[in-house]
């Protein structure tokens, strides 16, 4: 019986026959309709599903004409802060430009996170600025909301995640709801900022990372990004496949933000006023990858067919059907890509 | 779609602009170019096209559009407001 390599959910190898990748497939698609309420993958569309994760190669394409765009999260730090490369952020974006030939590409603090931007924000225009002059591709800038900094001890709110276990639920709501204020007044200042230092962009990456309040955070910041900057594109990427409820009430424009997946939670992005949104979909490790590529396709597919926006699906390690690893191969990750876009119908990466 | 090498970086730019999805963008700078939506990802193609319009490409000759230069050429061709581009005028008091 003919055995195919693929890897497992965290990267490792493994060998499997057509029968047992077909099976995983179709359990993959039926987890995502199930648990998203969302149609399954058709016959024909898992029969490629299965041509694509057994093709001939190491790597695959998508077929001429098909290609896609990208944007980053922490794009130009990947080489100075996480490789270590001892380079300046704005040439980091020429290299991505000129070297890599990215799409666009966002500036980012290494601390990824508005609230932590706000203090040293004087100190990251002239990079965006710098980066400007020279680039011709779009170039945003990226941070979280990452509501979780606004809780004590260094933050100025009481921390939920302690008082949730003591079962003080009012008061762990409260807390949330005044972190929610204090992260879209610095979200939007940075975003002003960077408006004036020439940024394309805003990328607001992770939201929902500290749960629905996190989510929510989000998108009132683009509501006032909009309000005051009509002109400046926004990112809205999500944190993961379905929306933590830490607070459990928390709605916007009429729908309860907790527990929606992402063809759901496209919907709020639009209605904010996001231009792109990033999905999310995450990787179970102790799967494998028809099964977890088979997953994400049936949710990103959902999601395309919903969005009125162009939906750029996270496809970083732990997300997107690639394995939870720091070095994702790339047989996979061409797999990954190809399904992605020719059967999720994805815009972008 | 490889950035300058190809269109990616106009294509992107009109779904960060206009929210188009992917067809829609590669629609509209095609025809802003005068070329196929297949053209856009074809390197060979969209060199020689950025050249004549002075779009910036990733190894470029002396005396080109580079930078905030290019930028000023594709917010032309685009018909849309660049950021930087704006900044540049206003700074610059052009």
């Amino acid at each position: 019986m003919a055995e195919y390599f693929t890897r497992m959910g965290d990267g490792s190898g493994v060998y499997m026959s057509a029968e047992e990748i077909k099976e995983d497939i179709l359990k993959g698609v039926k987890d995502a309709a199930d648990r998203g309420k969302i149609p399954e993958l058709t016959e024909e569309e898992m029969d490629y599903l299965f041509a694509i994760v057994t093709m001939p190669g190491n790597i695959v394409g998508v077929e001429r004409g098909c290609e896609v765009v990208n944007t980053s999260d922490s794009g130009s730090c990947k080489m100075t802060y996480h490789a270590n490369i001892a380079m300046e952020r704005s040439m980091a974006v020429m290299v991505s430009e000129k070297v890599l030939g990215a799409d666009s590409v966002d500036i980012g603090n290494m601390d990824y996170s508005y609230k932590a931007v706000k203090q040293i924000v004087h100190n990251e225009t002239p990079v965006m600025e710098l980066a400007q002059l020279n680039a011709v591709m779009p170039v945003l800038y990226g941070s979280m909301p990452n509501l979780g900094l606004y809780t004590k001890p260094d933050g100025p709110v009481e921390n939920w995640s302690e008082l949730l276990p003591m079962a003080k639920i009012d008061e762990a709501r409260a807390a949330q709801e005044e972190a929610v204020e204090h992260a879209v007044r610095d979200i939007v200042f940075v975003a002003g900022e960077m408006y004036e230092a020439g940024a394309d962009g805003i990328n607001l990456d992770t939201c929902g990372a500290s749960g629905d309040a996190d989510f929510l955070a989000g998108l009132i910041a683009i509501e006032k990004i909009k309000e005051k900057y009509p002109d400046l594109g926004v990112e809205m990427g999500a944190a993961g496949e379905f929306v933590l409820g830490m607070h459990g009430k928390l709605e916007y424009d009429g729908t309860r933000i907790a527990g929606l997946y992402p063809h759901k939670q496209v919907k709020l992005a639009e209605k904010a006023g996001a231009n792109i949104f990033g999905a999310v979909v995450n990787t179970n490790t102790s799967m494998s990858f028809p099964w977890n590529i088979a997953r994400t396709v049936t949710f990103v597919k959902a999601c395309t067919e919903a969005a009125e926006i162009p939906v750029h699906v996270n496809v970083g390690m732990g997300v997107g059907g690639i394995p939870m690893t720091e070095i994702p191969p790339i047989d996979v990750v061409t797999r990954a890509d190809k399904s992605l876009i020719e059967i999720g119908k994805a815009d972008g990466l | 779609m490889s950035g300058i090498r190809t269109a990616g970086d106009l294509v992107l730019r009109m779904q960060l602009a206009k929210s188009m999805k992917i067809n829609d963008a590669k629609k509209y700078v095609a025809d802003r170019l005068g070329v196929k939506p297949i053209d856009l990802s074809d390197s060979d193609r969209m060199f020689e096209i950025r050249a004549e319009h002075g779009l910036g490409r990733p190894f470029d000759l002396n005396k080109s559009p580079k930078g905030i230069e290019a930028k000023f050429n594709i917010s032309r061709i685009l018909g849309i407001k660049i950021n930087s581009v704006e900044r540049f005028r206003e700074r610059a008091g052009l």
